[in-house]
């Protein structure tokens, strides 16, 4: 009598975990779908320059969506980042040219190490700022970083008065040449940019799975009662994650500033919502607790090679866009269904146990 | 149960089961509800009252079971349907809108509306003006929700429940908030629905409440219902028997360890109230190593409250605790984490568990730095500690990685004790440790607690449960209306002594005027 339920049981549950594994691997398996699809309807698509060219293109895209998967999964947003690109790529400019004027005849040049720690630092002290303001004045994450959003662009606006800082090579006797190492160096054929992403995903990755910083993330994001009384420092994991989300708009302030040899003050604008877009294609879930550095680069790479994909087959950079929404929104839809059965499967199993 | 057919049957549940994630709480439940009649449900706190009662209304989907209205099977999506078929509930969490006024409340998604599909704001309040009027209690319809006390807000609940003709009409501790002059109306109410032949389902605490008007009583605990019985044939010691169940709860016995030195002091503990007064109120206690010190008291008696001060989990709270005679000056939760108190909450899914992390992650979050290496969390030891709390906790789990949501409630209660443990803590806070949990695990939970009190921990626990507090302490401090009421050695401890110890402070039986 008691046979039939329980297999009966069983196999829906193994059918269920079956669909559930795929579920999980979706990210990956779009990506390989993109990769096999444009490698037969792009011509050139599998060439080394090309892929070069779009790792790059990734890169800034993927450090973004880095940061942006930390501050997601402590249950918040962070809208500001595309404005700290281009507040930092402003600092940058306006240090290689002018250095800093100190009032009394005196002007001090930085060398180019020195320039890119201070817009580094710039970055992180604008999350600090979205930090406090959600930690300690209480202000939803959302509202905050919008409001450090419009500032952060007005100051990148007001520091050239719109203008675009041009010809950033410096002059050799200040020591202020060699800016372009970020943006056009290659150390063993790979971009640099490629290399500091590497650099960064590992850390992050290494941080967010091995350091009791990363566990507490996660946990915050989880549930934040409960955290605060196993004593974690709650304010301390937000402060670092907007702060750590600075510190990835800022290397990609640096890295276009330097690309270009230029710094433009609109630099920037709407990365937000692509950072967003990696890290939900990636499996952060916007609720919180749930999301994974390598997910995230992952939804990255998928985002990246289907516009620069769609740009070499020719298709209308407005039909791009329409593609790029209906991949965002049928990833959420997934991993919507992925929760729902999930939970489903594990509910049916406690009521036939209970 | 021979009488019983002068009620009939309106609505019957059969074989209902609702599981959430890590808890069962309702199993396998057959539940009647009749006609023109008071039919009261009852039970510890988490024996699944509430979510019986949020099946039949509509709001929560049973997980299995059929709901039977008028002998014919429904399934309600939502309470809209449920209200379509006659179902009004009153909740025990109030559901209004604190922004609309009264009216508006009242007929919340039925509102009046005249030829040109515009609210008649007129009619409404004057409908409204009606209900109202029955329950005396000098609400304005056009006042603003949230310019109302509590007590008045419950009665506008009640009105809005009353005004939607409900054939059957759920109460859920409807009095909770009242003063006794408002629960008298109350009352009125319901013997007047109770006439039109409304049937009435009361849920409710206060034992001598639901003797006065329940005419049928149906008896919950752990989820499973254990009595269904005619309400005059049923005394109050009958309820408490189906309550708290009749076979043995399996208490570890006292080892006749003798406590050592001091190792927990607080001194006049105060937090004062949101709304005013003090939900702890000058509280001093001392507890030894390797003492267990029950605190008993009922629900609001300030005892999870008394807890958080403790833990600093609140700016506002003054007086001093001290450990091993020093004085801990820190003030927040994670420095006195690190100065070895622990607290396991009474609420496990809200405050001790991240129900979606893994049970490792869980079982070691409170205690990392334990195995951290300079900032490097070393695998091995942790898997070591979790191996270890695991086997000493007999948890029961396949593998630590498993989500901790997907344990039976008992087993993710033990997780929360282990995290606590992990820290090493020298004195334990415990809120209701056996709460929701089966009868297995609270045997396991309570040699777990003789265990760390052999070993020289200090355990303070707050638990409503007289049979509970009467076993396991070694000492009984008695809290009410948030002020220490009474402090007994367990050989002159009564149940007697500490119901009325408990009962200080509080109002008299409802039908006194409470000052």
């Amino acid at each position: 009598m008691t046979h039939i339920p329980a297999k009966a049981a069983s196999s829906s549950v193994s059918s269920g975990s079956l669909l559930l594994t795929l579920m999980k691997a979706r990210t990956f398996i779009a990506l390989i779908a993109v990769l096999i699809f444009f490698s037969i309807a792009a011509p050139n698509f599998l060439s080394t320059a090309n892929l070069i060219l779009m790792s790059k293109h990734v890169a800034l895209n993927a450090f973004l969506a880095m940061g942006m998967t930390f501050v997601i999964i402590t249950g918040g947003i962070d809208l500001s980042v595309g404005s700290i690109v281009g507040l930092c790529g402003m600092v940058a400019g306006y240090l290689v040219l002018n250095g800093i004027d100190l009032q009394f005849g005196y002007t001090i040049y930085f060398n180019v190490v020195e320039i890119a720690l201070i817009t580094l630092a710039v970055g992180i002290l604008i999350g600090a700022v979205n930090g406090l303001l959600i930690t300690r004045l209480n202000v939803a994450p959302f509202i905050a970083t919008l409001g450090v959003l419009y500032v952060a662009r007005g100051l990148a606006l007001l520091s050239s008065d719109g203008r675009t800082f041009p010809n950033l090579v410096g002059k050799p006797e200040l020591g202020t040449t060699g800016f372009g190492f970020l943006g056009a160096g290659r150390l063993l054929g790979l971009p640099v940019a490629i290399w500091i992403l590497i650099v960064v995903a590992l850390a992050a990755a290494y941080l967010a799975k091995y350091t009791p910083l990363g566990r507490h993330i996660f946990a915050v994001g989880g549930n934040e009662r409960a955290s605060r009384i196993s004593g974690v420092r709650v304010n301390m994991v937000k402060m670092f994650v907007y702060m750590f989300s600075g510190f990835c708009a800022a290397i990609v302030g640096l890295i276009i500033s330097s690309e270009l040899m230029a710094s433009h003050p609109a630099t920037g604008e709407s990365f937000e919502l692509n950072a967003i877009a990696a890290a939900v294609l990636g499996g952060t879930s916007m609720s919180g607790g749930r999301g994974t550095i390598g997910g995230t680069i992952v939804g990255a790479f998928v985002i990246g090679i289907l516009s620069d994909g769609l740009v070499m087959m020719g298709v209308s950079s407005f039909w791009q866009m329409v593609i790029k929404g209906l991949v965002i929104i049928v990833a959420v839809v997934v991993d919507q269904a992925q929760r729902r059965l999930q939970s489903r499967v594990t509910l049916m199993q406690m009521a036939k146990a209970g | 149960m021979s009488a019983a057919a002068a009620h009939d049957v309106i609505l019957k549940l059969e074989d209902v089961s609702k599981v959430y994630s890590g808890t069962v709480a309702v199993k396998r439940a057959n539940f009647e509800v009749r006609k023109g009649a008071v039919n009261v449900l009852v039970g510890e706190n988490g024996a699944g009252k509430s979510t019986l009662m949020k099946i039949i209304a509509g709001v929560e989907q049973p997980t299995l079971g059929r709901i039977l209205l008028d002998g014919e099977e429904v399934s309600f999506s939502s309470s809209g349907d449920a209200v379509n078929r006659g179902i009004g509930m009153v909740f025990q969490e109030l559901n209004l809108f604190g922004n609309m006024t009264v009216a508006e409340n009242i007929f919340a998604t039925r509102e009046i509306t005249n030829r040109f599909r515009k609210i008649d704001r007129k009619e409404q309040e004057r409908r409204a003006a009606q209900f109202l009027e029955r329950l005396q209690a000098g609400i304005r319809p056009d006042m603003l929700v949230e310019d109302l006390r509590i007590g008045q807000q419950q009665l506008v609940e009640i009105a809005k429940a009353v005004s939607l003709d409900a054939r059957i009409l759920i109460m859920d501790e409807p009095t909770s908030a009242l003063s006794a002059a408002e629960v008298e109306i109350l009352f009125k109410v319901i013997a007047d629905l109770k006439a039109r032949g409304v049937a009435i389902v009361y849920i409710s605490h206060r034992l001598e409440e639901l003797i006065r008007i329940g005419d049928y009583i149906t008896v919950l605990r752990d989820g499973h219902i254990t009595g269904q019985e005619e309400m005059k044939n049923v005394d109050t010691r009958w309820i408490v028997r189906q309550m708290i169940g009749s076979d043995a709860k399996d208490f570890a016995k006292a080892d006749g360890h003798v406590p050592g030195e001091e190792i927990f002091r607080a001194e006049d503990i105060c937090l004062p109230r949101v709304t005013g007064g003090m939900a702890v109120d000058h509280v001093s206690l001392s507890l030894r190593a390797g003492e267990i010190l029950g605190i008993y008291g009922l629900m609001g008696a300030g005892r999870s409250e008394l807890f958080d001060c403790i833990m600093g989990r609140h700016g506002q709270a003054t007086g001093a605790i001290f450990i091993a005679g020093k004085k801990v000056k820190e003030r927040d939760t994670t420095r006195r984490i690190r100065r070895g108190l622990a607290l396991i909450p009474e609420d496990r899914q809200r405050e001790g568990l991240v129900s979606i992390l893994s049970v490792a992650s869980n079982l070691t979050l409170a205690s990392l730095s334990r195995f951290v290496r300079l900032f490097h969390i070393r695998g091995g030891p942790e898997r070591q500690a979790v191996t270890q709390m695991v086997r000493e906790l007999a948890i029961k789990v396949a593998d630590p990685a498993q989500e901790v949501s997907s344990l039976s409630g008992g087993n993710q209660q033990k997780v929360v004790i282990g995290k606590a443990l992990l820290t090493g803590p020298k004195v334990l806070l415990m809120d209701e440790p056996s709460r929701g949990i089966d009868v297995g695990a609270k045997a396991d939970v309570f040699r777990t607690m003789r265990k760390l009190s052999r070993d020289g921990l200090g355990i303070l626990f707050a638990t409503s449960d007289l049979d509970e507090v009467l076993a396991l302490s070694d000492r009984i401090a008695v809290m009410s209306n948030g002020k220490l009421t009474g402090m007994f050695d367990r050989a002159e401890a009564t149940e007697a002594a500490l119901v009325a110890a408990s009962a200080l402070g509080h109002g008299p039986a409802p039908h006194t005027e409470s000052p």
